[in-house]
Protein backbone atom coordinates (compact mmCIF):
# COMPACT_ATOMS: atom_id res chain seq x y z
CA UNK A 1 0.00 0.00 0.00
CA UNK A 2 1.55 3.64 -1.08
CA UNK A 3 -0.84 5.62 0.45
CA UNK A 4 -1.76 6.70 4.19
CA UNK A 5 -4.77 8.61 3.34
CA UNK A 6 -6.79 10.30 0.52
CA UNK A 7 -4.77 13.45 0.82
CA UNK A 8 -1.50 11.76 0.19
CA UNK A 9 -3.40 9.82 -2.76
CA UNK A 10 -4.45 13.14 -4.26
CA UNK A 11 -1.64 14.73 -3.94
CA UNK A 12 0.80 11.97 -5.73
CA UNK A 13 3.74 13.62 -4.10
CA UNK A 14 3.00 16.91 -4.84
CA UNK A 15 2.97 15.94 -9.11
CA UNK A 16 -0.86 15.23 -8.40
CA UNK A 17 -1.39 18.11 -11.53
CA UNK A 18 0.48 15.99 -13.54
CA UNK A 19 -0.58 12.81 -12.87
CA UNK A 20 -4.08 13.30 -12.50
CA UNK A 21 -4.22 15.37 -15.82
CA UNK A 22 -3.39 12.40 -17.58
CA UNK A 23 -5.50 10.14 -16.24
CA UNK A 24 -8.81 12.15 -16.46
CA UNK A 25 -7.70 13.41 -20.09
CA UNK A 26 -8.10 9.66 -20.82
CA UNK A 27 -11.17 9.20 -19.07
CA UNK A 28 -12.53 12.84 -21.26
CA UNK A 29 -11.00 11.35 -24.64
CA UNK A 30 -12.97 8.08 -23.87
CA UNK A 31 -16.43 9.75 -22.66
CA UNK A 32 -15.94 11.48 -26.02
CA UNK A 33 -15.45 8.76 -28.52
CA UNK A 34 -18.24 7.01 -27.15
CA UNK A 35 -20.69 9.63 -27.51
CA UNK A 36 -19.83 10.11 -30.58
CA UNK A 37 -19.75 6.94 -31.61
CA UNK A 38 -23.42 6.60 -30.32
CA UNK A 39 -24.69 9.65 -31.94
CA UNK A 40 -23.09 8.23 -35.60
CA UNK A 41 -24.92 4.99 -35.56
CA UNK A 42 -28.45 6.97 -34.42
CA UNK A 43 -27.98 9.54 -37.24
CA UNK A 44 -26.64 6.75 -39.95
CA UNK A 45 -30.05 4.73 -38.99
CA UNK A 46 -32.08 7.93 -39.35
CA UNK A 47 -30.38 8.36 -42.57
CA UNK A 48 -31.29 5.07 -44.08
CA UNK A 49 -34.89 5.27 -42.47
CA UNK A 50 -35.66 8.51 -44.38
CA UNK A 51 -34.34 7.57 -47.20
CA UNK A 52 -36.64 4.48 -47.05
CA UNK A 53 -39.34 6.47 -47.19
CA UNK A 54 -38.52 9.00 -49.58
CA UNK A 55 -37.48 5.60 -51.98
CA UNK A 56 -41.44 4.36 -51.12
CA UNK A 57 -43.27 7.81 -51.79
CA UNK A 58 -41.41 7.58 -54.87
CA UNK A 59 -42.08 4.42 -56.49
CA UNK B 1 -19.17 -36.71 -60.76
CA UNK B 2 -19.86 -33.99 -58.84
CA UNK B 3 -19.04 -30.33 -58.84
CA UNK B 4 -19.87 -29.71 -55.33
CA UNK B 5 -17.41 -28.79 -52.56
CA UNK B 6 -17.63 -29.78 -49.10
CA UNK B 7 -18.71 -26.65 -47.02
CA UNK B 8 -15.42 -25.34 -45.29
CA UNK B 9 -14.44 -22.46 -43.37
CA UNK B 10 -14.23 -19.35 -45.90
CA UNK B 11 -12.16 -16.39 -45.00
CA UNK B 12 -14.12 -14.63 -47.37
CA UNK B 13 -17.14 -15.41 -46.32
CA UNK B 14 -16.50 -12.55 -43.45
CA UNK B 15 -15.37 -9.55 -46.16
CA UNK B 16 -18.92 -8.89 -47.03
CA UNK B 17 -20.08 -6.15 -44.95
CA UNK B 18 -23.84 -7.49 -44.33
CA UNK B 19 -21.72 -11.10 -42.44
CA UNK B 20 -19.49 -8.55 -40.76
CA UNK B 21 -21.52 -6.16 -39.24
CA UNK B 22 -23.34 -9.02 -37.62
CA UNK B 23 -20.26 -10.55 -36.63
CA UNK B 24 -18.90 -7.11 -35.00
CA UNK B 25 -22.22 -6.80 -32.95
CA UNK B 26 -21.41 -9.83 -31.63
CA UNK B 27 -17.42 -9.06 -30.49
CA UNK B 28 -18.18 -5.51 -29.68
CA UNK B 29 -19.59 -6.55 -25.48
CA UNK B 30 -16.90 -8.97 -25.15
CA UNK B 31 -14.13 -6.92 -26.05
CA UNK B 32 -16.13 -3.83 -23.78
CA UNK B 33 -16.23 -6.35 -20.72
CA UNK B 34 -12.52 -7.07 -21.32
CA UNK B 35 -11.70 -3.50 -21.65
CA UNK B 36 -13.03 -2.88 -18.38
CA UNK B 37 -12.11 -5.58 -16.39
CA UNK B 38 -8.28 -5.08 -17.47
CA UNK B 39 -8.82 -1.27 -17.15
CA UNK B 40 -9.38 -1.84 -13.48
CA UNK B 41 -6.98 -4.44 -12.76
CA UNK B 42 -4.65 -2.01 -14.84
CA UNK B 43 -5.75 1.00 -12.58
CA UNK B 44 -5.52 -1.12 -9.40
CA UNK B 45 -1.94 -2.13 -9.84
CA UNK B 46 -0.74 1.66 -11.17
CA UNK B 47 -1.94 2.72 -8.02
CA UNK B 48 -1.96 0.47 -5.11
CA UNK B 49 0.85 -2.25 -5.91
CA UNK B 50 3.34 -0.11 -8.15
CA UNK B 51 5.82 1.45 -5.75
CA UNK B 52 7.11 4.98 -6.24
CA UNK B 53 9.87 5.40 -8.33
CA UNK B 54 13.06 6.00 -6.91
CA UNK B 55 14.07 8.90 -9.19
CA UNK B 56 10.91 10.02 -10.20
CA UNK B 57 8.95 9.86 -7.45
CA UNK B 58 4.91 10.05 -8.08
CA UNK B 59 4.94 11.43 -11.49
CA UNK B 60 5.99 8.06 -13.34
CA UNK B 61 2.68 7.03 -12.61
CA UNK B 62 2.03 8.51 -15.91
CA UNK B 63 3.77 5.72 -17.59
CA UNK B 64 0.43 3.48 -17.10
CA UNK B 65 -1.50 6.40 -19.77
CA UNK B 66 1.48 6.91 -21.61
CA UNK B 67 3.29 4.36 -23.10
CA UNK B 68 -0.37 2.18 -23.70
CA UNK B 69 -1.50 5.06 -25.85
CA UNK B 70 1.74 5.66 -27.47
CA UNK B 71 2.26 2.30 -28.37
CA UNK B 72 -1.77 1.95 -29.56
CA UNK B 73 -1.58 5.59 -31.58
CA UNK B 74 1.61 3.81 -33.88
CA UNK B 75 -0.18 -0.07 -33.81
CA UNK B 76 -3.24 1.70 -35.18
CA UNK B 77 -1.46 3.69 -37.64
CA UNK B 78 -0.08 0.65 -39.08
CA UNK B 79 -3.25 -1.43 -38.98
CA UNK B 80 -4.95 1.67 -40.55
CA UNK B 81 -2.36 1.64 -43.36
CA UNK B 82 -2.43 -2.41 -44.38
CA UNK B 83 -6.38 -2.32 -44.72
CA UNK B 84 -6.04 0.81 -46.52
CA UNK B 85 -3.57 -0.70 -49.01
CA UNK B 86 -5.48 -3.90 -49.10
CA UNK B 87 -8.75 -1.97 -49.98
CA UNK B 88 -6.50 -0.28 -52.60
CA UNK B 89 -5.28 -3.24 -53.64
CA UNK B 90 -8.05 -5.50 -53.94
CA UNK B 91 -11.25 -3.23 -54.07
CA UNK B 92 -12.10 -4.64 -51.10
CA UNK B 93 -15.12 -2.47 -49.72
CA UNK B 94 -14.79 -3.70 -46.24
CA UNK B 95 -10.97 -3.28 -46.11
CA UNK B 96 -11.26 0.22 -46.68
CA UNK B 97 -13.96 1.04 -44.32
CA UNK B 98 -11.64 -0.12 -41.45
CA UNK B 99 -9.39 1.71 -42.44
CA UNK B 100 -11.74 4.39 -42.10
CA UNK B 101 -13.02 3.58 -38.83
CA UNK B 102 -9.47 3.02 -37.41
CA UNK B 103 -8.40 6.60 -37.99
CA UNK B 104 -10.08 8.58 -35.27
CA UNK B 105 -9.48 6.35 -32.49
CA UNK B 106 -5.80 6.76 -33.60
CA UNK B 107 -5.75 10.59 -33.81
CA UNK B 108 -7.18 10.09 -30.00
CA UNK B 109 -4.63 7.84 -29.28
CA UNK B 110 -1.83 10.15 -30.45
CA UNK B 111 -3.19 12.87 -28.89
CA UNK B 112 -3.51 11.33 -25.74
CA UNK B 113 -0.03 9.93 -25.88
CA UNK B 114 1.23 13.92 -26.54
CA UNK B 115 -1.28 15.45 -24.21
CA UNK B 116 -0.25 12.85 -20.93
CA UNK B 117 3.83 13.16 -22.56
CA UNK B 118 3.49 16.82 -21.91
CA UNK B 119 2.28 16.59 -18.56
CA UNK B 120 4.70 14.02 -17.62
CA UNK B 121 7.55 16.14 -19.34
CA UNK B 122 6.93 19.87 -16.83
CA UNK B 123 8.16 17.90 -13.79
CA UNK B 124 11.24 16.02 -15.12
CA UNK B 125 12.81 17.95 -17.89
CA UNK B 126 11.51 21.61 -16.92
CA UNK B 127 9.24 21.53 -20.12
CA UNK B 128 5.64 20.89 -21.21
CA UNK B 129 7.21 20.93 -24.92
CA UNK B 130 10.91 20.03 -26.70
CA UNK B 131 11.27 19.69 -30.72
CA UNK B 132 12.77 16.25 -29.31
CA UNK B 133 12.57 13.82 -32.49
CA UNK B 134 10.40 11.64 -30.58
CA UNK B 135 7.70 14.23 -29.75
CA UNK B 136 7.93 15.52 -33.19
CA UNK B 137 7.63 12.44 -34.96
CA UNK B 138 4.67 11.41 -32.85
CA UNK B 139 3.41 15.01 -33.49
CA UNK B 140 3.61 14.58 -37.33
CA UNK B 141 1.70 10.92 -36.34
CA UNK B 142 -1.46 13.44 -35.14
CA UNK B 143 -1.13 15.24 -38.72
CA UNK B 144 -0.96 12.09 -40.66
CA UNK B 145 -3.96 10.32 -38.76
CA UNK B 146 -6.03 14.14 -39.27
CA UNK B 147 -5.07 14.81 -42.37
CA UNK B 148 -6.44 11.25 -43.35
CA UNK B 149 -9.49 12.19 -42.28
CA UNK B 150 -9.80 15.39 -43.59
CA UNK B 151 -8.83 14.26 -46.89
CA UNK B 152 -11.72 11.40 -46.80
CA UNK B 153 -13.86 13.82 -45.71
CA UNK B 154 -13.44 16.34 -48.81
CA UNK B 155 -14.22 13.76 -51.58
CA UNK B 156 -17.51 13.36 -52.30
CA UNK B 157 -16.77 9.88 -54.29
CA UNK B 158 -16.56 7.18 -51.72
CA UNK B 159 -14.38 5.11 -53.81
CA UNK B 160 -11.79 8.04 -54.79
CA UNK B 161 -11.69 9.03 -51.07
CA UNK B 162 -10.75 5.64 -50.23
CA UNK B 163 -8.31 5.47 -52.98
CA UNK B 164 -6.65 9.03 -51.58
CA UNK B 165 -6.70 8.23 -48.37
CA UNK B 166 -5.46 5.14 -49.03
CA UNK B 167 -2.08 6.71 -50.50
CA UNK B 168 -1.91 8.98 -47.95
CA UNK B 169 -1.89 6.52 -45.24
CA UNK B 170 0.53 4.09 -47.09
CA UNK B 171 2.97 6.89 -47.61
CA UNK B 172 2.78 7.62 -44.16
CA UNK B 173 4.13 4.49 -42.82
CA UNK B 174 7.20 5.70 -42.56
CA UNK B 175 6.85 7.78 -39.87
CA UNK B 176 5.93 4.73 -37.97
CA UNK B 177 9.70 3.51 -37.77
CA UNK B 178 11.17 7.19 -37.36
CA UNK B 179 9.23 7.31 -34.21
CA UNK B 180 9.87 3.67 -33.21
CA UNK B 181 13.60 4.16 -33.69
CA UNK B 182 14.07 8.18 -32.85
CA UNK B 183 15.28 7.12 -29.47
CA UNK B 184 18.20 5.65 -30.69
CA UNK B 185 18.88 7.18 -33.77
CA UNK B 186 19.17 10.62 -32.02
CA UNK B 187 20.20 12.01 -29.59
CA UNK B 188 17.05 12.56 -27.82
CA UNK B 189 15.57 14.23 -24.23
CA UNK B 190 12.63 11.28 -24.29
CA UNK B 191 14.06 8.53 -22.59
CA UNK B 192 14.85 5.28 -24.62
CA UNK B 193 12.86 2.45 -24.46
CA UNK B 194 12.11 0.41 -20.96
CA UNK B 195 10.88 -2.80 -22.97
CA UNK B 196 12.43 -4.65 -25.64
CA UNK B 197 13.27 -7.98 -27.24
CA UNK B 198 16.17 -8.43 -24.77
CA UNK B 199 13.63 -7.72 -21.38
CA UNK B 200 12.82 -4.78 -19.63
CA UNK B 201 14.55 -2.41 -17.40
CA UNK B 202 11.30 -1.83 -15.36
CA UNK B 203 10.31 -2.89 -11.78
CA UNK B 204 8.28 -5.94 -12.27
CA UNK B 205 5.35 -4.77 -10.79
CA UNK B 206 5.46 -1.54 -13.06
CA UNK B 207 6.00 -3.66 -16.07
CA UNK B 208 2.62 -5.76 -15.25
CA UNK B 209 0.87 -2.38 -14.86
CA UNK B 210 2.09 -1.25 -17.87
CA UNK B 211 1.00 -4.32 -20.07
CA UNK B 212 -2.04 -5.07 -18.42
CA UNK B 213 -3.35 -1.01 -18.95
CA UNK B 214 -1.42 -1.10 -22.67
CA UNK B 215 -3.77 -4.66 -23.42
CA UNK B 216 -7.14 -2.77 -21.54
CA UNK B 217 -6.28 0.14 -24.45
CA UNK B 218 -5.72 -2.46 -27.11
CA UNK B 219 -9.34 -3.97 -26.33
CA UNK B 220 -11.15 -1.19 -25.83
CA UNK B 221 -9.60 0.28 -29.03
CA UNK B 222 -10.92 -2.69 -30.88
CA UNK B 223 -14.21 -2.20 -29.65
CA UNK B 224 -14.44 1.32 -30.75
CA UNK B 225 -13.38 0.23 -34.32
CA UNK B 226 -15.41 -2.26 -34.55
CA UNK B 227 -18.58 -0.12 -33.43
CA UNK B 228 -17.58 2.57 -35.83
CA UNK B 229 -17.09 0.36 -39.12
CA UNK B 230 -20.57 -0.84 -38.13
CA UNK B 231 -21.34 2.54 -38.66
CA UNK B 232 -19.77 3.23 -41.71
CA UNK B 233 -21.28 0.06 -43.32
CA UNK B 234 -24.90 1.53 -42.62
CA UNK B 235 -24.08 4.71 -44.00
CA UNK B 236 -22.53 3.42 -47.29
CA UNK B 237 -24.69 0.25 -47.78
CA UNK B 238 -28.15 2.20 -46.81
CA UNK B 239 -29.51 1.82 -50.16
CA UNK B 240 -29.27 -2.04 -49.65
CA UNK B 241 -32.42 -3.99 -48.53
CA UNK B 242 -30.72 -5.92 -45.77
CA UNK B 243 -29.72 -2.39 -43.81
CA UNK B 244 -33.58 -1.43 -44.79
CA UNK B 245 -34.78 -4.24 -43.11
CA UNK B 246 -32.55 -3.76 -39.88
CA UNK B 247 -32.87 -0.06 -39.90
CA UNK B 248 -36.87 -0.74 -39.17
CA UNK B 249 -36.03 -3.40 -36.76
CA UNK B 250 -34.05 -0.88 -34.53
CA UNK B 251 -36.64 1.22 -34.70
CA UNK B 252 -38.75 -1.23 -33.14
CA UNK B 253 -37.01 -1.50 -30.17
Amino acid sequence: MNWGSWDAFWSMGGYGLYVWGSYAMAAIIIAIEIRQLKSRRRAALLEVERERARARSTS
Amino acid sequence: MTTTTAPRFNLYWFASPQTFYALAGRLIPWFMALAVVLTLAGLYIAFLVAPTDATQGESYRIIFVHVPAAWMSMFLYVVMAFWAAVGLAFNTRLSSMLATAIAPTGALMTALALWSGSLWGRPTWGSYWVWDARLTSELILLFLYLGFIALQAAIDDRRRADKAGAVLAIIGVVNVPIIYFSVKWWNTLHQGASVSVKGSSMATTMLWGMLIMALAFWMYSIAAVLFRVRTIILERERRSDWVRELAAQEKLK
